[in-house]
């Protein structure tokens, strides 16, 4: 069976976390990837989920749509509450925090609240949740998303979580004084900010993607890495623990 | 810039608080008796979050009064917004996330009675609102963070920035939220409304000590002596408390931890009905599931024993 976009996505997102740390993720692509990493190379990676869920063993086949019910407290070490479980955030606790977004421009700025005017928008999205707690409060933050024209654009219609600002130090200048995007995991490859403007820059492609279908799909001008590599195509094991995870396919497509 | 200077103002509430009888007598009523004290015009903090422990006997209850211009604030607002929306009940919505989750999409409802003008929608970041009841909570007017800073959320309800007195960092002051009225469902609670709650506490000890009114659901109605056995799970001490209400499957088609699982057919039934109808779909289903019952147990029925019993069996699967 050939790779989905999701599992893709779970699999290089799961390579970037690393054992003996703490993650504050989501449910879908992020909850696919912590999971997997756990079962693989980071058993002692420890998950926050939003709904006040620490270190949670979910049962393979019973994973959780939403961070707030039942399934994703299961076997839980610790259930805090919503606003205490942000602020153990904010107090500086999680090392990574993952994220997805709708729209998102070339300084890693995500806007999951409303397309066209804020105050009259064309379409009202969902909202933060969460995500601008996350990306303002952990210590780097990875994004998981769909490489897609419509989603890459050269200027969000709002911020609604953080990335950057404007690049330089905006962030600081803006009272962020910790965290930042470290990743923009796509379905085409792994991008970084970590140049002197904070802009997107492609550090590696994914087996068989190329950098014209990246620009063909990226709004604006993405910088290449002189030292740009190719991502190791996920493999039957990685694969096989997300199959096991999720054999109805409801997340990982 | 949306926050009215009422929902900040520490001194009124504390005043309102004070004038209030802390009676330690019962506190036991009718579901109907404890909607009736919410008013027209009333801010209301509904507690669980999302399809979880959602005080939805106590939404029913209320919307079946036919109220108008409230607000309903919550930290992620399931379908009880689209409820108060297509009722027209509700003027104003105050959250972080509107939905029911990844497999239902977004909400055909908040989009359009909000790209249309028709509801005041008023965004948080998930713990700027937590913060903000958290701060009533506490009996303070604001609550220094360092979240939502630099984004567009800063701009929307209109907050402001303040200046640490001893490091001269400039901080997100987030402003209080003392609602009107709070309403929650818990697990177990005696009469005289001292509340114990199982699994997740989400944000219902905050709004339970920010509101003005706060009116209880219960699964279970308690013997003193049982709270007392277990005075560390007890979340909402009964002072704090106004009204309280046995409700079996108070929650329900909701989840409430470790008593039922939540019916996410019923949700893709639901919003299927929007899909083809709009909000006429939600409309029908106002009418035949809220409206048209004669009491709280009649909508039960229309669930069916069997249904509620297989929800029941799931949530203690999902907890043991």
């Amino acid at each position: 069976m050939s790779v989905t976009a999701s599992e893709l996505l779970a699999v290089m997102g799961a390579r970037e976390l690393r054992d003996n740390t703490t993650v504050f993720t989501g449910v879908g692509a992020p909850m696919m990837a912590s999971v997997l990493a756990q079962r693989s190379h980071a058993p002692g990676l420890t998950m926050m989920v939003e709904g006040g869920v620490i270190g949670p063993m979910w049962k393979p086949g019973e994973l959780p749509i939403s961070t707030n019910e039942m399934r994703a407290a299961y076997r839980a070490q610790a259930l805090p509450g919503i606003t205490d479980a942000f602020l153990l955030a904010q107090r500086g606790f999680f090392d990574v925090g993952f994220i997805g977004g709708a729209q998102i421009d070339r300084h890693g700025n995500l806007n999951t609240s409303a397309i066209g005017g804020y105050a009259r928008p064309k379409v009202r999205l969902p909202g933060s949740g969460g995500a601008n707690d996350i990306i303002s409060l952990c210590r780097e933050v990875m994004i998981l998303t769909v490489h897609e024209k419509r989603r890459f654009t050269e200027r969000v219609d709002f911020v609604t979580s953080p990335g950057y600002l404007e690049g330089g130090d905006a962030r600081r200048r803006h009272g962020l004084l910790f965290g930042g995007v470290s990743r923009l995991i796509t379905t085409l490859g792994i991008f970084g900010f970590d140049n002197e403007d904070h802009r997107m820059e492609v550090l590696a492609l994914h087996p068989g993607c190329t950098l014209e279908q990246v620009r063909e799909h990226t709004g604006f001008e993405v910088l290449v890495s002189p030292r740009l590599t190719t991502t190791k195509p996920p493999t039957d094991e990685e694969l096989a623990i997300l199959r096991m995870l999720d054999p109805a396919r409801q997340f990982i497509g | 810039m949306t926050i009215a200077p009422r929902e900040y103002d520490f001194e009124a509430a504390r005043r309102r608080l004070e004038a209030k009888p802390k009676a330690a007598g019962p506190k036991l009523v009718s579901l109907e008796a404890a909607a009736a004290l919410i008013k027209d015009g009333d801010h209301v903090a509904i507690g669980g979050c999302l399809y979880s422990r959602t005080p939805l006997a106590l939404v029913w209850a209320l919307l079946r009064r036919r109220p108008r211009h409230l607000t309903f604030s919550r930290n992620l607002m399931c379908y009880e917004g689209e409820w108060g929306m297509v009722a027209g009940a509700v003027d104003k919505v105050v959250t972080s996330w509107m939905g029911i989750g990844l497999p239902w999409g977004l909400s055909r409802i908040q989009r359009e009675f909000v790209e249309a003008g028709r509801v005041e929608f008023e965004e948080w970041s998930h713990l700027g609102l937590g913060l903000r009841y958290r701060a009533a909570a506490m009996g303070v007017p604001f609550l220094p963070s360092l979240t939502m800073l630099g984004s567009g959320l800063m701009g929307v309800g209109g907050s402001r920035m303040v200046e640490c007195p001893y490091t001269g960092a400039r901080l997100h002051a987030v402003p209080a939220l003392f609602p009107d009225v709070a309403i929650i469902h818990v697990q177990r609670a005696d009469r005289l409304g001292n509340c114990q709650i199982d699994g997740y506490p989400h944000m219902d000890g905050d709004i339970a000590r920010a509101a003005s009114t706060v009116l209880v659901t219960a699964e279970e109605i308690v013997d003193e002596d049982e709270i007392r056995r277990h005075g560390d799970r007890t979340v909402i001490p009964g002072f704090t408390v106004d009204a309280v209400a046995h409700v079996p499957y108070g929650s329900y088609p909701h989840e409430c931890y470790g008593a039922y699982d939540s019916e996410p057919e019923h949700f893709t039934t639901y919003v299927e009905a929007i899909q083809q109808r709009g909000a006429g779909g939600v409309a029908d289903y106002l009418e035949r599931y809220v409206y048209a019952p004669g009491s709280h147990a009649e909508y039960l029925a229309l669930f069916g024993e069997s249904r509620l019993a297989r929800a029941a069996e799931r949530g203690r699967m999902l907890t043991t």
